[in-house]
């Protein structure tokens, strides 16, 4: 199929992780009385940046092997 | 419940994205085999991924999260016993059938292995099973968007009546499920399935995590539950001393061989995304694949449920109405698990013994409320919501499909062109969701005819394992055999269910209608002997009527049945990737689960 589905995963967990890391910085800390004083927003924001960049880095490789592959055969 | 803009933009993003990867895949979709097999082109960790996540709906997410709130980690025998072993022969054994044959579904494999009235009976319960699970995951879905009045905040500022609720859920969600699936048929649904996938992993581990800080790891679990809890296997052998009320036998047979062999080796449901595949080999690395994150999923799902009942109890959060009712069922309730309330009189239920009944399906939205702050609330609100759509999704792909193909193309119109089946198959997804909406219906007004259907269901299904098991390992099954084994299952189901009863059931939906002549200690254990009688009736009935009836030639199961195919060669795959290999290292790892929750 041609769309890599890595990259739709990739974009979305990317802004997802920018949307939180950001709200664990600007919201009031005494919302994470629930989550027993861990900035949850903040941290987990982070690791979900984390992995829908290498989701994206992985897409974009795979698009260069699939460019080069291509080019190869002409 | 309190949601503010940034878990509104989280959960909006997220289905812009769902029908933004259908928007995107339709113009790759030109034929029907696009549409209905995504052009057998998909890599084997998506089909992997989508085969996990089209069974992950909400009714395993909440269904088994309140089965570890209930019954503690012996629900994960649903995941060690029963999932794993079946995805791991479906992959090594069954796929080189399903995938070899070029059958574009289940029902089809049927037709080519025995005949078309075995496929009729097959496809035509399917197709209405599909409708029906999809019409119960919508509603399950709109209720639950009402219990934790999610919508309830636009409602009010729209100035929208919260009566609605229920309503727009169901029209929401039919709506997108309808979008996505329109335009991108099978991609898009398994696309979207693998989002779902690490959305849902995404949403609940977060919660895992801060749950399991509180309660001081699973060692401070252990501490707060009873042994029986942490235990798997504990009092297995004898009905009487576990929390399931069935023995090993009734556990390993009923369950892990009968039900989950029969739901993973045959539902179309799940076959499908393995058919999409892109190769044999890929195909056959789809359930296994599918198995290692599926063997890991009770951390995720069922543990969250045991945190929910170890927690002391907490009557500030929860999802209920008023305050002062949240109290009342939080106080009868036990750690985040309320009581149930009865709707006439907003007092909490009881059972015959005085004890309040406990509304185990509440553990995870009450796990989210009591943990989340807004933000990553969204996050695990839109988990949850999407656990609901890929239920959803899967089943109304596996109908368009089946009714096609199987209904459509065989009965009503044979010689038509492809272009025109790719039109039915979209057609058929409107009317699928449009039956699938009825169906929702219908819950709210006769919730008795939902648990009728299931048991149905449940009737037809348990014998079709015997079926496919004499049809891929045995060359002399014959279509008569198969055709009056099935019906012979069908029939000694719902007889075992007519003479039993489980302990402290009444007579009717739950048996004993033809009187209750032996009484098992669960409901659970009754299900789990009901599959075994009808798999072994289906399995004698189908060996005895094959002997009696003519056989077909060899030369015309070619690719059908095992001792007359080449096997699969996998040397040009590294070792590591061959399916025996890991199917091999999947086993392995699933007994040394066992054996630590022993």
């Amino acid at each position: 199929m041609g769309l890599d589905i890595r990259m739709p995963i990739g974009l979305m967990f990317s802004l997802f992780g920018v949307i939180l890391t950001a709200y664990g910085f600007l919201s009031d800390q005494a919302i994470y009385a629930r989550s027993l004083g861990v900035n949850i927003n903040l941290s987990w924001g982070l690791a979900l940046l984390v992995f829908g960049g290498c989701m994206l880095l992985l897409g974009m490789r795979g698009a260069r092997l699939h460019r080069e592959a291509v080019a190869k055969k002409k | 419940m309190n949601l503010t803009a940034v878990d509104w933009l989280i959960m909006v993003l997220y289905f812009a994205f769902v029908l933004g990867i259908g928007v995107a895949l339709k113009r790759y979709v030109k034929t029907s085999s696009d549409f209905f097999l995504a052009g057998r082109s998909l890599p084997a960790w998506i089909c992997g991924l989508a085969f996990l996540s089209a069974n992950l709906g909400a009714q395993e997410v909440i269904g088994m999260a309140a089965s570890g709130a209930k019954y503690g980690i012996a629900t994960s025998h649903f995941y060690w016993i029963g999932a794993i072993p079946a995805m791991v022969f479906v992959g090594v054994f069954m796929m080189p059938f399903y995938y070899g044959s070029r059958a574009r579904s289940v029902p089809e494999y049927l037709r080519l292995r025995f005949d078309e009235k075995t496929r009729a009976v097959n496809a035509i319960s399917f197709a209405v099973m599909t409708v029906f699970s999809s019409g119960i995951s919508m509603y399950a879905m709109a209720k639950l968007i009402q219990t934790m009045r999610i919508l309830d905040g636009p409602f009010a500022a729209l100035g929208v009546s919260t009566a609605w609720t229920f309503h727009v859920s169901i029209v929401l969600s039919a709506v997108i499920v309808l979008g996505y699936i329109f335009l991108g048929g099978l991609t898009s649904a398994i696309y979207n399935e693998v989002l779902q996938f690490f959305l849902i992993v995404a949403g609940f581990l977060p919660l895992v995590f801060l749950g399991l800080r509180n309660v001081g790891g699973w060692n401070g679990l252990k501490q707060q539950l009873p042994s029986a809890f942490t235990h798997s296997w504990q009092g297995m052998s004898s009905a009487h001393t576990n929390p399931f009320g069935v023995d090993t036998f009734g556990l390993v047979m009923g369950l892990g061989f009968v039900l989950s062999f029969g739901y993973w080796c045959t539902d179309f449901l799940v076959v499908q995304r393995a058919m999409a595949a892109e190769s044999m080999s890929a195909a056959r690395r789809t359930p296994l694949i599918a198995a290692i994150p599926k063997m890991l999923f009770p951390v995720l799902v069922i543990l969250p449920g045991m945190i929910a009942i170890a927690l002391p109890n907490l009557p500030t959060t929860g999802v209920n109405t008023s305050a002062g009712q949240v109290q009342a069922l939080n106080q009868a309730g036990k750690g985040l698990i309320p009581a149930k309330v009865d709707e006439s009189t907003g007092i909490p239920k009881v059972d015959a013994d005085g004890k309040p009944i406990l509304d185990y399906d509440l553990a995870i939205p009450n796990m989210l409320l009591h943990y989340f702050p807004t933000g990553i609330l969204g996050l695990g609100l839109t988990a949850l919501l999407a656990s609901f759509m890929s239920g959803m999704a899967g089943n109304v792909t596996a109908f368009n499909t089946v009714w096609t193909y199987d209904i459509y193309q065989s009965y009503i119109n044979k010689t038509a062109t492809d272009a025109h089946y790719l039109w039915m198959g979209r057609l058929a997804t409107v009317f699928g969701i449009a039956l699938s909406v009825s169906a929702a219906y219908a819950a709210t007004r006769f919730n008795n005819i939902m648990d009728f259907l299931q048991l149905v269901f449940a009737f037809v299904n348990a014998p079709l394992f015997a079926t496919f098991l004499l049809g891929m390992f045995w060359k002399r099954a014959t279509g008569h055999g198969a055709f009056f084994g099935l019906l012979s299952g069908t029939g000694a189901a719902a007889i075992h269910h007519g003479f039993t009863l489980p302990a402290g059931g009444t007579v009717g939906i739950k048996g004993g209608w033809l009187g209750a002549i032996h009484t098992y200690p669960s409901e659970m254990a009754q299900n789990f002997w009901t599959a075994i009688w009808a798999w072994s009736a289906c399995f004698v009935i189908t060996i005895l009527i094959s002997a009696f009836t003519r056989r077909r030639e060899d030369k015309d199961l070619v690719g059908l049945v095992y001792s007359l195919t080449e096997r699969p060669s996998e040397e040009h795959v590294v070792w590591y990737m061959r399916p025996a290999v890991l199917g091999a290292i999947v086993i392995g790892l699933v007994v040394v689960l066992n054996v630590i929750f022993l």
